[in-house]
């Protein structure tokens, strides 16, 4: 991917906003994408369904496929309800996947081993997206919902109708594929468990994080680099348990040169961590926004060859490529600012 | 029986116009291929092993140079090698030895894979305007971070790191040791490696005390002869990495003929002047895997753990099971020696049949050892036949951590890889003893040569990673996306995990 856009945005105090004022802002950035994919994920999407895992499937038809999938969900577990996403018709937006979505509690007992319920997510979106052709799982998150297509922002804002839904965090991306193109598995947000991500930019190391990844567990399925910065996260966040300054500062790590002039105790620990997480620095142009239900983070690449501005008013955070972006959410915010390069910016919920 | 001689392999011939009977050619040749008689420069060109020498010294430009001057009847499948070595044989009875590597005319994998570079998607880096890394530590990494967060909100490191050691480009000097080559080869090379903020391995012969001022940036070798070990040699080691196996004789020892065993070489070898020095074919004390892991934490225990330790194996066809196996011992790198690699002597069927390339080996290699979770946890140094920092930079991509180069580093000194190492007489003073034939190397000024090499291949990495948008080797490594297969067959691109060209991302 060449040129993106993105937008985020969080209310600390988890008050809820609708979709209306991140269609707007995404859409005035639309000489960042190319009508190809554009996507939303919104946090606090379904209150009465908070506790279940919302697995949300591209479907190409609903003969094989959704069976298959129906029946790969019922062997680790239960869905306690599943609906069509609705959808509504767009001039200029072919419909080529129905978009489905479940909500699931899943068996800890099921596979038998220690797995967690987190681990049986992961295990379920690696079983139907490498052995059911014709359906893909591209979000697994507890009480959140996203909305992609292959599309211009309005369009895919209007065909999922966004403005109905509410959450304290959105996320958007407006996409210029120069790879994938016309994917709907392709568009962002890219989703695991609770990690959400939107990116602009090309990661050049994808071959080296994809291994270590692999190396790890995770079977990347989306043709895409963006979804690396979602299972690095969880590999680094959940399984690892580092705390997100740190997870971030793993793949963007301060040059050796500053390290070796870094006090001691912080030489030893940014050393400690470079050795060790050396194969999930991410290199090449980026700004990634990650958010989950604790809070979203930008971070941009280590000599910042993608933008991100940030800026605050009272309990929200805005991140996005583009200030005018931020200007269509609120117009007079208390702060705006540049990030440094590598330097993650975090908002969390109180 | 008496079949005659072969042909000579060279024709030397000189240009009595230009030449000006200085003699320099005669001082310089070892091997007796010129004297003088009268006006003239007699020439016995059987005597050549086409290593220069002489060229190099003549100020006149006077000497000339022919391969194989005398054709065999061409045969596809009767080569001249082929016959060569059969009336070699006829006439001996013995086993053919040949020095360095692998001669025989095979594809080059390194050849056939291509790096790729940045356009318009993503910018290329400048590496004269922005930081570039190289900086590679070899050893044991833990596979996660734990840390404890203070009530001030501090963070304390929980996790103790392993010894590594901390190179600052991907690239190290090989085993080589001394009795094999000089000790003035020797103490260039180290200098290099020093001054290039990187390492060298001593080889199987111990340290000489001249060294010590570079013990620091020397990895000590025990191979299965424990040449010149003592606690001692442990001690003064960076590294200390245990020799099972070399690429360019896999499954066979080593000897070092007792001509070449004199005062100084007996000493630190501790072992009697003038006696040959066999490194039997196994370590006499490890016969499995479990033998293995036990000599490695002996190894560790002596040394109080605070060096690394190695193995290093010659890429055979198992060689990643063995390598993993080696990763779940407490060894902290696996060095693995692809069937290029070079040596002062082995015998011709080994040095050209026996083992896999280095190519398909590290990645394999890595392979293996990503499946089972544990590929960052070990380093992976890779050898045998890296010719050029695009070698260096497509053997990263497969997987490798670092090399180790040997034959390259000789280069720098003048070598021209003309095979005869074993016999001794190397005039470019490399691989002999001769005090005389030693005297050509002037540390002081050869080191140098060495620093340079390293330095330039270091700023072509450099710019390769810029091109391809990478501002740090941890983001090569492993980064098989960034190479396309170049007429290869589709079982090796699957060996090598690599796409063929035109392929999409
Ligand atoms: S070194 Fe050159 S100029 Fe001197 S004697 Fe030999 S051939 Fe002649
Ligand atoms: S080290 Fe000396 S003898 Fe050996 S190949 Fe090089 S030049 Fe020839």
């Amino acid at each position: 991917m060449k040129m993106c856009g993105i937008i985020s945005v969080i209310d600390k105090k988890k008050n809820p906003m609708d979709g209306t004022a991140v269609r707007e802002a995404l859409s005035i950035m639309n000489e960042r994408g190319n009508g190809e994919g554009s996507g939303y994920a919104v946090y606090g999407a379904f209150p009465e369904f908070a506790d279940y895992y919302a697995i949300h499937v591209f479907y190409d038809d609903l003969i094989g496929p959704k069976t298959a999938v129906e029946e790969e969900l019922e062997k680790v577990g239960t869905i306690k309800h599943d609906e069509e996403i609705p959808t509504f018709e767009q001039p200029n937006l072919k419909k080529r996947h129905i978009p489905w979505r479940y909500f699931f509690q899943p068996n800890v007992s099921a596979l038998g081993t220690t797995a967690s319920e987190e681990d049986i997510l992961v295990y379920l979106m690696k079983k139907v997206n490498t052995t059911i052709p014709g359906a893909l799982i591209y979000s697994t998150g507890k009480n959140i919902a996203i909305f992609k297509a292959a599309g211009w922002p309005e369009d895919v804002a209007n065909f999922y109708r966004i403005q109905d839904y509410e959450g304290y965090i959105w996320l958007s991306h407006n996409r210029y594929p120069t790879n994938t193109a016309g994917w709907w598995g392709g568009a962002h947000p890219f989703n695991l468990l609770d990690w959400s991500v939107v990116h602009n930019g090309e990661i050049t190391s994808y071959g080296t994080n994809k291994r270590y990844l692999e190396g790890n567990g995770y079977v990347c399925t989306m043709h895409t680099d963006t979804e690396v910065v979602a299972y690095l996260t969880d590999l680094l966040q959940r399984q690892h348990e580092l705390p997100p300054e740190l997870a971030f500062k793993a793949l963007a790590p301060p040059f050796w040169d500053e390290i070796d002039r870094m006090p001691e105790k912080e030489r030893e620990l940014n050393t400690a961590l470079r050795m060790t997480y050396g194969p999930a620095m991410m290199n090449g142009p980026f700004a990634i926004v990650v958010a989950s239900s604790e809070g979203i983070a930008g971070i941009t690449d280590r000599i910042k060859l993608r933008p991100l501005v940030a800026a605050e008013k009272g309990d929200r955070l805005y991140l996005s490529s583009e200030e005018a972006a931020i200007h269509v959410m609120e117009p007079s915010p208390d702060r705006v600012w540049m990030p440094r390069a590598g330097e993650p910016v975090i908002g969390r919920v109180y | 029986m008496p079949i005659g001689s072969v042909p000579p392999k060279y024709k030397v011939t000189i240009d009595k116009d230009l030449c000006m009977l200085c003699e320099r050619c005669i001082e310089n040749c070892p091997y007796g291929t010129f004297r003088r008689e009268g006006n003239k420069i007699q020439i016995f060109s059987r005597a050549c092993t086409g290593c220069h020498r002489c060229i190099a010294m003549c100020p006149r430009d006077a000497i000339s140079l022919q391969e194989k001057p005398i054709d065999y009847r061409s045969h596809p499948v009767w080569s001249r090698e082929a016959r060569e070595a059969i009336y070699n044989q006829a006439q001996t009875g013995k086993i053919v030895l040949t020095g360095m590597g692998n001669a025989l005319n095979v594809p080059q994998i390194f050849d056939r894979l291509l790096l790729d570079a940045c356009q318009v998607t993503n910018p290329s880096i400048d590496p004269l305007r922005e930081p570039m890394e190289l900086r590679t530590y070899i050893g044991k990494k833990p596979r996660k971070l734990t840390i404890d967060k203070t009530p001030e909100g501090d963070i304390d490191l929980v996790t103790k790191l392993a010894p590594n050691l901390k190179c600052e480009t991907p690239i190290m000097i090989a085993h080589m040791s001394y009795g094999a080559i000089s000790l003035n080869a020797q103490l260039s090379l180290a200098r290099g490696a020093a001054e290039e903020k990187t390492f060298m391995g001593t080889g199987e012969g111990g340290l000489h005390e001249s060294l010590y001022p570079y013990q620091d940036n020397m990895i000590v070798q025990i191979a299965s002869g424990r040449f010149g070990v003592d606690i001692d040699y442990l001690e003064r080691g960076a590294a200390i990495e245990i020799k099972i196996g070399q690429g360019a004789k896999p499954g066979i020892g080593g000897h070092l003929p007792g001509e070449k065993v004199d005062e100084s070489v007996s000493k630190t070898r501790m072992i009697p002047p003038f006696s040959d020095a066999i490194s039997p074919a196994p370590h006499h004390d490890i016969y499995s895997i479990e033998d293995l892991s036990q000599l490695v934490r002996s190894l560790k225990e002596a040394t109080e753990w605070k060096k690394p330790v190695f193995v290093k194996i010659a890429a055979v066809h198992n060689v990643a099971a063995i390598a993993a196996g080696i990763a779940r011992s407490s060894a902290d790198a696996v060095v693995i020696d692809g069937f290029r690699g070079g040596t002062g002597t082995a015998p011709r069927v080994f040095r050209d049949h026996v083992g896999i390339p280095i190519e398909a080996a590290i990645a394999a290699v890595d392979a293996k050892l990503n499946e089972q979770g544990i590929r960052n946890e070990v380093s992976v140094i890779a050898s045998g036949g890296i010719r050029d920092s695009a070698d260096v930079t497509k053997a990263i991509a497969l997987g490798a951590d670092s090399v180790y180069i040997g034959t390259a580093a000789l280069v720098s000194l003048g070598c021209r890889v003309c095979g005869n190492c074993y016999r001794g007489l190397c005039p470019w003073g490399i691989a002999t003893q001769r005090e005389d034939l030693t005297a050509r190397i002037d540390p002081d000024i050869m080191y140098k040569n060495v620093s340079n090499l390293i330095h330039g291949w270091t700023l072509e990495i450099s710019e390769l990673m810029g091109a391809a948008g990478i501002n740090s080797i941890e983001s090569l490594r492993g980064n098989r996306d960034r190479l396309r297969g170049y007429m290869l067959d589709e079982n090796i691109l699957s060996v090598l995990d690599v796409k063929t060209v035109g392929a999409d991302v």
